[in-house]
């Protein structure tokens, strides 16, 4: 035995001494606890955002909008780049951007903004802005659901001081339960990194003022995109 | 840390007299305790959620190991390591052995209760291992070398222009007060910090058997960055922060960030599960989690078990009329307000920290909005109850009558002491006219009763005895 399983041990058998179950609680307890791990039912969730997805998309925008993100509704992916450049000269910053090498973010067109350099890859310190791509949105706190994957480094979307996000209408979800049920269906288990993202960073740490861009980005752009299904 | 709870009432006389502290701990009811019930009020569900968060901590702690179980067969599966730390020493020695391995000179951390608890910063620096609070709060604290003050907000005690004071001495940049160039400020230092870390350590919000995943929770993003960018990623957690499944989850979530700050949901929550994945860009090559018990199995099953329902939220210490008026540091360990009064004993003994489930008004606000119901109020009379079988109770009473001297001697402390107490007096007095139980006259109320207030205060009484005087 090496000295964690010893510790383990005694853990664990510090815990059964106190349960002391019999062995008939014991299997209907092995059987709550594995219906619970292994077939998660979600527990009340609130009627504010189980909306139609258009009352969805408006409790989305109004909420994420109170937490100071900008939220722009674009018809088509490949308005993506022209919103980009918009919100870059908006806020006095250089044309210049790192996007996630997603296949879906690699084909919005980017030719279309001949003055605005980017790369795709990963954030560094020195990048200004970043822009991903959102697995799916909550309406009910206006937040956003990022998972990591190769072509979605976490980073992007903390490291620069500017973070554009786009999210496919269509992923918008009334509850957290809905968002991470369809994370379930499609990949199994959770990837290593899922961020649920509500407004731009902030810190109340000096005299309880709201002050923004603490550690994460300071500004925080969602682009609803309408014609993308998928996130 | 060496637990200086003893000394409470001596502090929190000292903090009625900084100006500074109570201008600092003014903002909390125009902030946190409001913000709390405006939140509250947008959720018609709040108080079902409440019930639903007490009933999913109550079947967690029910079964904890076996979720614990579950937890780690997930972490590993994940291609983690789980770590178990009976004590604070041995979770010390984990954490540093894990720092040593990846030849660690500099570590980030987030906020971290656990790391507070455990005192791991000095063992660590002792270790040749420099710590780097990134959490502002933290960050503040960590360089003026005290304590946490706060659950939410660490460094909540001090104004403006006392950050200003720190940042224009550690930062060696010309003063300002405006807060958006101060948080500047420490957001250029600390980026350098995550850069060059070897180690990022966190805490955890929730532990999830399901998945086997972390979940903290934080505004500032320094998470996810202390996380995300060393090569080991350490998270610290104690065992009855696993729980079921990410629906439980939820609903935790639901009730904390509105019972903490008031806000509809922090800025960052996130799930983490297991080291990088094979194509992954960024994230840590390790992830280990360090389960710590350092007591927790024998509160199991005991009177003091429902206080592991905690999910540290705050809420507790914002409606405190104590904590409002004391501020944290006057409880004299890392756990403060209502919760600190029961967990602190539990962790220094009660002959350290007797002092704490006695101060308090018994006005019952901490357990009306504890978003796990925990009835705090009792779990400090348990206390009282435990010290009267040790035989603490003799020198008590001395100490219950020497509070009452002393604040006597002290008229702020002692209008503030009684007008806190006003009002549950009031009400108790009208039902019984004479109190079995006076706060900060324990002692003496054991045996004499006192007469009811009749709404106005010994000193209001006093003064108006004086001016009739001759
Ligand atoms: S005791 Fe309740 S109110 Fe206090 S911090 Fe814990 S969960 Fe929050």
């Amino acid at each position: 035995m090496s000295d964690n399983e010893r510790r383990r041990a005694a853990i664990l058998g510090r815990l059964r001494d106190v349960y002391r179950r019999s062995p008939e609680d014991e299997a209907a307890a092995i059987a709550t606890v594995e219906q619970r791990v292994f077939h998660p039912a979600p527990n009340l969730i609130p009627a504010r955002g189980q909306l139609d997805l258009e009352g969805r998309i408006e409790l989305f925008t109004t909420m994420a909008r109170n937490v100071q993100a900008e939220v722009e509704r674009l018809p088509r992916l490949a308005d993506v780049p022209a919103a980009t450049s918009a919100f870059l000269r908006r806020h006095n910053l250089p044309q210049k951007l790192v996007v996630a090498p997603d296949p879906v973010l690699q084909g919005a067109g980017f030719a279309s903004q001949p003055l605005l350099r980017l790369r795709f890859g990963d954030a560094d310190q020195h990048d200004g802005a970043g822009l991903t791509l959102a697995f799916a949105g909550i309406a009910e706190t206006g937040t956003l659901m990022l998972c990591s994957a190769a072509e979605r480094p976490t980073l992007l979307a903390f490291l620069p001081e500017n973070s554009l996000i786009v999210l496919p209408s269509a992923r918008v979800f009334g509850a957290y339960e809905q968002a991470w049920q369809e994370l379930r269906r499609e990949q199994g288990r959770p990837p290593r990194s899922v961020n649920f993202i509500t407004g731009p960073s902030r810190t109340g740490d000096i005299a309880q003022r709201l002050e923004l861009g603490a550690h994460g980005p300071r500004r925080l752009a969602i682009l609803l995109v309408d014609d993308l299904q998928a996130g | 840390m060496q637990p200086t709870s003893l000394a409470f009432q001596s502090k929190a006389a000292a903090a009625l007299a900084d100006p500074n502290l109570q201008t600092a701990l003014g903002g909390i009811k125009t902030g946190w305790q409001r913000g709390r019930i405006l939140a509250a009020e947008r959720l018609p569900e709040f108080e079902q959620l409440r019930d639903q968060a007490r009933d999913i901590k109550n079947h967690a702690l029910a079964n904890l190991d076996f979720y614990l179980e579950a937890f780690e067969a997930r972490v590993l599966d994940a291609g983690g390591q789980v770590h178990w730390a009976r004590d604070a020493a041995e979770a010390r020695r984990i954490v540093q052995e894990i720092c040593e391995s990846a030849d660690a000179k500099t570590v980030t951390k987030s906020k971290s209760m656990i790391a507070e608890e455990i005192g791991l910063n000095d063992h660590l620096e002792a270790a040749g291992i420099t710590p780097v609070e990134t959490d502002l709060g933290e960050y503040i604290i960590q360089l003026r070398k005290e304590p946490p003050s706060h659950l939410v907000g660490p460094a909540v005690h001090l104004t403006k222009d006392q950050v200003a004071d720190l940042f224009e001495q550690t930062h060696g940049l010309p003063r300002t007060d405006d807060p958006t160039e101060l948080v500047g400020q420490a957001r250029t230092v600390l980026r350098q910090k995550y850069l060059q870390a070897d180690v990022g350590i966190t805490g955890a919000n929730f532990l999830i058997a399901e998945t086997g995943s972390a979940i903290t929770v934080t505004n500032e993003g320094n998470a996810e960055l202390t996380q995300g960018l060393p090569k080991v990623h350490v998270v610290i957690a104690s065992l009855e922060k696993v729980i079921p499944s990410m629906e439980d989850a939820f609903t935790l979530l639901r009730v904390l960030a509105r019972s903490a700050t008031g806000q509809e949901f922090s800025a960052y929550t996130t799930v983490m599960t297991g080291p990088k994945r094979p194509g992954d860009l960024d994230g840590p090559e390790q992830f280990h989690v360090v389960l710590l018990d350092n007591g927790r199995t024998g509160m199991i099953g005991s009177k003091f078990q429902d206080m592991l329902r905690c999910i540290r939220c705050g809420a507790c210490m914002n409606n405190c009329p104590v904590y409002l008026a004391a501020g944290g540091h006057a409880y004299g360990w890392v756990y403060v307000g209502p919760m600190g009064s029961v967990l602190t004993p539990q962790f220094v003994g009660i002959e350290s920290a007797h002092t704490l489930p006695n101060a308090s008004t018994f006005c019952g606000r901490c357990e009306e909005v504890c978003p796990v119901r925990i009835p705090l109020p009792n779990l400090m009379r348990h206390w009282r109850e435990e010290q009267f079988k040790r035989q603490l109770m003799p020198s008590t009473v001395r100490q219950g009558l020497g509070a009452w001297g002393y604040l006597a001697r002290r008229p702020a402390l002692y209008r503030l002491a009684t007008r806190l107490a006003m009002g549950v007096l009031g009400r108790l007095g009208k039902k019984r006219g004479r109190f079995a139980r006076l706060p900060l006259a324990e002692g003496w109320t054991v045996s004499r009763d006192l007469p009811a207030p009749e709404g106005r205060t010994f000193m209001q009484q006093w003064r108006q005895r004086q001016r009739s005087r001759p």
